[in-house]
């Protein structure tokens, strides 16, 4: 559901533009509203997120599935851990749906789904991995479950068919949600140049937080 | 194909074993409406897992069905299917918790209703996971075998009921050595009011050698570099 937002940029408390490729973390309070932004429109924003406390317990994206028996994420869309907690809840959205079952690229799964040789490509699991290396040691791969694809476009047909489709998203605009406890937040601004969703060019997003 | 091995689970039972690549697995719903939740884990590497993202969007499917394969989480092969005889089986929907159990069914506990207690298919998960030395962080989206979900253009789900039938089955073929780990807790959308969970017969057998004209590798190149990332794997760990 299209639902624009009332807060100003200009009042926040925290301004990141994240490069396309790199990954950005941040812990999020409970009670702050977080904004990704797609400055130049159609990239993908691929985002975990984790307990702050306890990152055991980390955002699932079939418990989101299952809990609001939807596969697209807009305003209203609680976001579920594995452990049956409402992370984040999407309070405004100018895009209107956002994908959660497409996953992450990986540098392994380019040889699958586009040719043996892309594997030294950049790819979106090498970010999350670096990204979970800067709060511990212990997280890595194992910690790298099935993400959000935040202005990514993936259609499912009542047929059972699936598509990736040119993005709904566009330059300005953006998904915000609330944090309903601390969570860590962590994004892989997709390096993907296989896919003609961002026309073969990713681009930056920014990362706004408000108390 | 020859069977090696026999055995039926329950239904809210669960189940985990290794089984070898080059083996296959056959799953038959005995009564009809079973539901088996499935998840896969590499028998060496447990850190490799099944990756419902990859099955769907590297095959551009959204339903399970034969000769597609149930890709891992790095670019390879747990397994194909090989045959099936309802056409559709969900791995979106994710599985059932104790929280959700007890708010569609109502309290089921074992003092009152012994081994026809509710259980809920996280639990049973994470149960047979344990004994392998995997807990929560494993938790990934799992199969859930002979249950239709379909979705609508808005991306509404609904449950189709009486999809699976009595005697309906599916079966695997393993092209790495692969943990299985199951259960048979109602499908989260089963819309039935009452928890009357349905039994399964397994039988693991042998599979004939993969050939080139395999249709699960035909029915896309995708597959076909997933089987050729699988038997680099293969080769040099064997
Ligand atoms: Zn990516």
């Amino acid at each position: 559901m299209l639902k624009e937002s009332s807060l100003d940029p200009a009042n926040a408390v925290y301004r990141q533009v994240v490069k396309a490729g790199d990954h950005w973390s941040h812990v999020i309070k409970k009670g702050q509203t977080f904004r990704i932004l797609d400055l130049e429109g159609n990239q993908a924003a691929d985002t975990l997120f984790y307990n702050a406390h306890d990152p055991v317990d980390r955002y699932s994206a079939s418990d989101t599935i299952r809990c609001q028996q939807a596969l697209y994420l807009t305003t209203g869309s609680m976001l579920m851990s594995t452990g049956g907690h409402a992370l984040l809840e999407i309070t405004a959205d100018t895009c209107g749906r956002h994908d959660t079952i497409g996953g992450a690229c990986s540098r392994e799964s380019n040889t699958m789904r586009y040719a043996i040789d892309k594997e030294p490509m950049h790819a979106c699991r090498d970010s999350f991995i670096c990204g979970l290396h800067s709060h511990s040691d212990d997280l890595g791969k194992r910690d790298i479950t099935c993400n959000i694809n935040f202005f990514m476009n993936v259609p499912v047909t009542p047929e059972g068919g699936l598509s990736f489709e040119d993005g709904i998203s566009a330059p300005g605009r953006y998904v915000e949600m609330v944090a309903l406890m601390d969570v860590i937040a962590l994004i892989s601004n997709c390096p993907q140049l296989n896919n003609p969703c961002n026309a073969y060019n990713p681009t930056p997003v920014e990362a706004i937080i408000w108390d | 194909m020859s069977i090696i091995h026999q055995e039926k689970l329950t239904g809210a039972g669960m189940w985990s074993k290794v089984i070898k690549r080059g083996r296959t697995l056959k799953m038959t719903d005995l009564e009809g409406g079973a539901n088996v939740g499935m998840l896969l884990y590499n028998a060496y590497e447990k850190h490799e897992r099944y990756n419902m993202p990859d099955t769907l969007k590297g095959q551009y499917i959204f339903n399970l069905k034969a000769p597609y394969c149930l890709h891992s989480d790095m670019g390879r092969l747990f397994a194909s299917i090989v045959e099936e005889s309802s056409g559709w089986h969900d791995t979106v929907c994710g599985a059932s918790d104790a929280k959700a159990v007890q708010e569609k069914y109502g309290q089921g506990d074992y003092q009152e209703l012994r081994n026809d207690f509710y259980r809920n298919a996280q639990e049973c998960f994470l149960i047979e996971l344990a004994k392998w030395g995997l807990g929560k962080r494993d938790l990934v989206p799992n199969i859930n075998w002979f249950s239709k979900v379909v979705s609508d253009e808005a991306g509404k789900l609904s449950f189709v009921e009486g999809h699976s039938k009595a005697g309906d089955s599916v079966t695997l073929r393993f092209e790495l050595d692969t943990l299985v780990v199951l259960n048979t807790c109602p499908h989260p959308f089963d819309p039935s009011t009452e928890y009357t969970p349905k039994p399964v017969a397994l039988e693991i057998g042998e599979a004939d050698t993969v050939q080139d004209d395999d249709p699960s590798l035909l029915v896309r190149s995708e597959n076909q570099r997933a089987f050729h990332n699988t038997s680099v794997y293969n080769k040099l760990r064997f």
